[in-house]
């Protein structure tokens, strides 16, 4: 029996997608048979985050429409044959879909998946409710800035108003130079504030620029954000990871020349 | 983690986190700032009938308090409202 995951975060840009794809394809490299759902009708880029925007033939809402089966809709991944990526719909909007109609088509993947992922919209309307509908567990995507935290904080208030058992957090974009100086919130700080646990720390890392300009995700490689992610992947599945440390890209006199300057 | 967090206190993070925290207590308690008028507004009308208070010197907002029964913090409702003049001093 498959696990709905949803990937939400309140505000737009932290990156949802990314963190999407990147977690898909890395329970994949974990032998894990996938499907990642974007949700975002009317805003498609799933797609071609995992670099598949020209195999799209049908879409979400023509799933949920009856137009085509769910199988006839479903995009093998490139790389790994049990990853799948059911693609939204460019040209609708998000009242074409209901969070009922939702619930039963990630219901209906439950027997075949073992993971089900909702990439979910920006914002807190209809798309959110589509997305969280039919979700066991959600990953909340955040960065250490004001507004993303403050979004987060919301999200969470409404994930635990429909009744979300399990809620994860993921801090991305962090930066350990200006976490160092006292710049920028720790990954601890937003823990604190948000009052959930964490699954994941993500540094700001150029690799993942790299990666999306290709449509290959970076999970698994040896880039600290890579890293980053496939620890998140094994946390979904149940082992116990210990959080990496961010800053050893920094070497020891480095470190002892960061901390000299401040005294 | 205590000396590095001596020094966390001079960076912009650490006014990032304090905005934050009071932020998310209005909005947890669902207090927009309309609603904050209407009970300034309220509160300002029952106390005025028994004392004289000092309108501009009144400050009313949703913080964080030490809570008595546990070591946490509870949101609090936290009024400041100077006096002007007893009312029945006047008398």
């Amino acid at each position: 029996m498959g696990e709905v995951i949803v990937v939400t975060s309140g505000k737009g840009g932290v990156g949802k997608t990314t963190t999407t794809a990147n977690v898909g394809t890395g329970l994949a490299m974990l032998d894990k048979k996938v499907v990642l759902i974007d949700t975002d009708i009317g805003l498609r880029n799933l797609d071609v985050v995992m670099g598949l925007e020209n195999r799209i033939v049908y879409n979400l809402v023509d799933v949920i429409e009856g137009t085509c089966r769910i199988r006839n809709a479903l995009i093998k991944d490139k790389r790994y044959p049990n990853l799948y990526l059911l693609p939204s719909a460019q040209t609708r909007d998000k009242t074409s879909v209901t969070p009922e109609q939702m619930k039963k088509l990630a219901d209906e993947l439950r027997d075949e998946f073992d993971y089900i992922l909702m990439d979910c919209p920006a914002g807190i309307e209809q798309g959110f409710k589509n997305a969280i509908a039919g979700a066991d567990r959600a990953l909340v995507v955040t960065t250490p800035e004001v507004s993303a935290v403050r979004d987060a904080d919301r999200i969470i208030g409404l994930l635990e108003a429909n009744e979300m058992t399990q809620t994860h957090l993921i801090v991305n974009r962090i930066r350990m130079d200006m976490v160092r100086r006292g710049d920028m919130m720790s990954s601890e700080d937003v823990c604190e504030i948000l009052a959930v646990d964490l699954i994941g720390v993500v540094p700001d890392d150029e690799n993942i620029v790299i990666s999306t300009n290709q449509g290959e995700p970076l999970v698994g490689s040896e880039s600290l954000a890579g890293r980053a992610y496939m620890n998140i992947c094994k946390r979904i599945v149940g082992e116990e990871v210990p959080f990496m440390d961010l800053e050893e890209k920094a070497g020891f006199f480095e470190k002892l020349f960061g901390k000299r300057k401040r005294s | 983690m205590g000396f590095a967090d001596f020094f966390k206190k001079k960076g912009t993070s650490s006014i990032a986190k304090d905005r934050l925290k009071l932020v998310l207590v209005s909005d947890r308690a669902g207090c927009s700032p309309e609603i904050m008028e209407q009970i300034k507004n309220d509160i300002i009308a029952v106390i005025s009938k028994y004392i004289e208070i000092d309108l501009d010197g009144l400050d009313i907002k949703i913080t964080q308090m030490d809570s008595e029964t546990n070591n946490g913090t509870v949101p609090a409702l936290f009024a400041n409202i100077p006096i002007k003049d007893l009312k029945s001093s006047k008398k």
